[in-house]
């Protein structure tokens, strides 16, 4: 394999358009461009269109039709469901139950709820392999708890929660149930009845879709205030021009995903088991964050000890590997994640962590030669670090 | 955010080809800092003549690739200097050698001025001599308030 090809490992922070998705989309940016509101037939035959994606999202879902709302992105059906639960039940309490590891776009919804709305919000700790603890919720259920919002799959570590269990327990003291599937959806098999789940929030581009289109799954007699005020499309409940071309899109990757979701999780997780097996016996000093079971089939997330991850990203980028870190220097801010802190790990461990995720497209080859590079840029980097010569040197007494 | 597209050509030259890297047995003066928040550790080896010249210097860092460089352009910048000539290599200057660094990146170039004291200070101490406007370093750079104001 030579320099000049990429490795992607970074689909869970976006994935591919496939070409079967783009091109199920391309009429409806190109010829078929009406506005599905509109009167005429020209606009009605997109409407059309837009309906059968939505059956195919429910179906997969087992879920209604008229359940399924579109939005934006997994954020902002995120920020939806926060702001727009907590403001049609505020009547019945202001208490929310989420986790310490749940995306930014929970997190920070869920302090502003806290600052502006007089919300109270209980975030759940994890074990170290970021499992939250189903004695611990029950214990903070409240008269006055309306939400518990607990994601599907962690984005950083891939750690899977036990879904339909928190599902249960929320309904068995009567408390609504959001999941933030963003990352599990059309990865993982879901059923929002078997599992117990009232809202649901999902992506496009996670799932070869573009980006941009994303969905709020809310179970029928779950009312919920609209967070984007204006036109009626989506049932009054979400205005906006619907998009079309991005709907249909993402109609057609969840058929797509339907359809190969377990052969796909199969090939992802053979080549990832080989990835971790090879990083762990050949690199000393790693630790593999999240599950060592219950993951995402396509996630694997590392420590490697003594060294910083915006190094090892750079080092990685230089022969064409694709990959993300937690480490501060990529945060944008001075601390490392808040997953990787929360799973117990010390600040100068946690910047030193690579997550690489990999795609139904991904080689044993392209692992192969990953870890490869992988081991000469850790190496390096200790070589490097005055942390691995204080190491070194104790080691030498 | 792309580190990549934000960091300058010579940040990504001395990150990928660092100069002086390594340690120096028996330095006549080794300086480490850190800042816990950010994670970044350099530790700086100096070796000084007796006429006071820096004949030889050089690094081991944790860190982000800003760190890197600004080390490695650091141990250019004081290697055939006077202690008098290497107290005057501040952050403003490691930086603009670089080409500049992304805001964010700012305090890793302090963390090369700190190193470098914190290894002067050390080679002042076991050679029992004063060196005019070296101030007793402070491990852990984000304690000072220097570094907060280049956070703003």
């Amino acid at each position: 394999m030579d320099n000049t090809q990429m490795i992607y490992l970074d689909n869970a922070a976006t994935t591919k358009v496939r070409p079967e998705v783009f091109e199920a989309m391309r009429p409806y940016l190109e010829e078929q461009y009406g506005n599905p509101s509109s009167a005429y037939a020209f606009a009605g035959r997109i409407a059309q269109k837009v309906d059968e994606s939505r059956q195919t999202i429910a179906a997969f879902l087992g879920a209604k039709p008229q359940e399924i709302y579109f939005t934006g992105g997994g954020s902002e059906s995120d920020n939806w469901t926060l702001k727009g639960i907590a403001e049609m039940y505020a009547s019945k309490g202001r208490h929310i139950i989420t986790t310490k590891i749940e995306h930014h776009a929970i997190l920070h919804t869920a302090e502003y709820l806290e600052k502006k709305r007089g919300c109270e919000v209980t975030y759940l700790d994890v074990d170290e392999n970021g499992m939250i603890d189903l004695k611990e919720l029950e214990a903070a259920i409240r008269p006055d708890t309306i939400l518990i919002s607990v994601m599907f799959a962690n984005n950083e570590i891939g750690t899977i929660e036990p879904v339909k269990e928190i599902g249960r327990i929320a309904h068995e003291h009567g408390v609504l149930f959001h999941t933030d599937a963003v990352q599990a959806f059309g990865h993982v098999a879901i059923n929002v009845d078997e599992l117990n789940i009232d809202l649901l929030s999902a992506s496009g581009h996670k799932l070869n879709a573009p980006k941009g289109v994303g969905f709020l799954y809310v179970r029928t007699g779950v009312r919920i205030e609209p967070l984007i005020h204006g036109g009626a499309q989506e049932r009054g409940k979400r205005a906006g021009t619907t998009n079309a071309a991005g709907i249909i899109a993402f109609g057609k990757a969840v058929e797509l995903a339907a359809a190969e979701m377990e052969q796909r999780a199969a090939h992802e997780q053979k080549l990832r088991d080989h990835l971790i097996s090879r990083v762990m016996a050949e690199i000393p000093y790693t630790r593999l964050n999240g599950h060592p079971t219950e993951r995402l089939t396509n996630n694997a997330n590392f420590c490697f000890r003594f060294i910083e991850g915006e190094s090892l990203l750079l080092m990685l980028d230089r022969v064409g590997i694709c990959g993300s870190s937690g480490s501060a220097c990529t945060s944008g801010s001075l601390d490392p994640s808040h997953v990787l802190l929360a799973i117990g790990l010390p600040h100068e461990i946690a910047h030193g962590s690579l997550r690489l995720t990999l795609s139904e497209e991904t080689t044993q080859e392209e692992i192969d030669y990953t870890v490869d590079k992988l081991k000469v840029i850790v190496d390096r980097l200790r070589s490097m670090s005055p942390l691995y010569e204080d190491f070194v040197k104790k080691q030498g007494k | 955010m792309s580190q990549v597209t934000e960091y300058s050509e010579k940040v990504i030259d001395h990150f990928m080809n660092p100069r002086n890297m390594g340690e120096i047995e028996n330095a006549s003066g080794v300086g480490t800092v850190g800042n816990a928040k950010c994670g970044d550790i350099m530790r700086m080896y100096l070796d000084v003549d007796d006429n006071g010249i820096i004949t030889d210097c050089k690094f081991k860092t944790f860190g982000c690739g800003a760190a890197v460089a600004t080390s490695s352009m650091a141990t250019e910048m004081v290697i055939g200097k006077t202690i008098q000539e290497a107290m005057k290599v501040t952050n403003k200057a490691v930086a603009e050698a670089l080409d500049g660094l992304p805001k964010e990146k700012l305090h890793c170039s302090l963390l090369a001025e700190e190193a470098i004291h914190a290894a002067l200070w050390d080679y002042a101490k076991s050679h029992n001599i004063e060196i005019e406007g070296l101030e007793e370093p402070v491990n852990d750079i984000d304690e000072t308030e220097k570094f907060y104001e280049m956070e703003k």
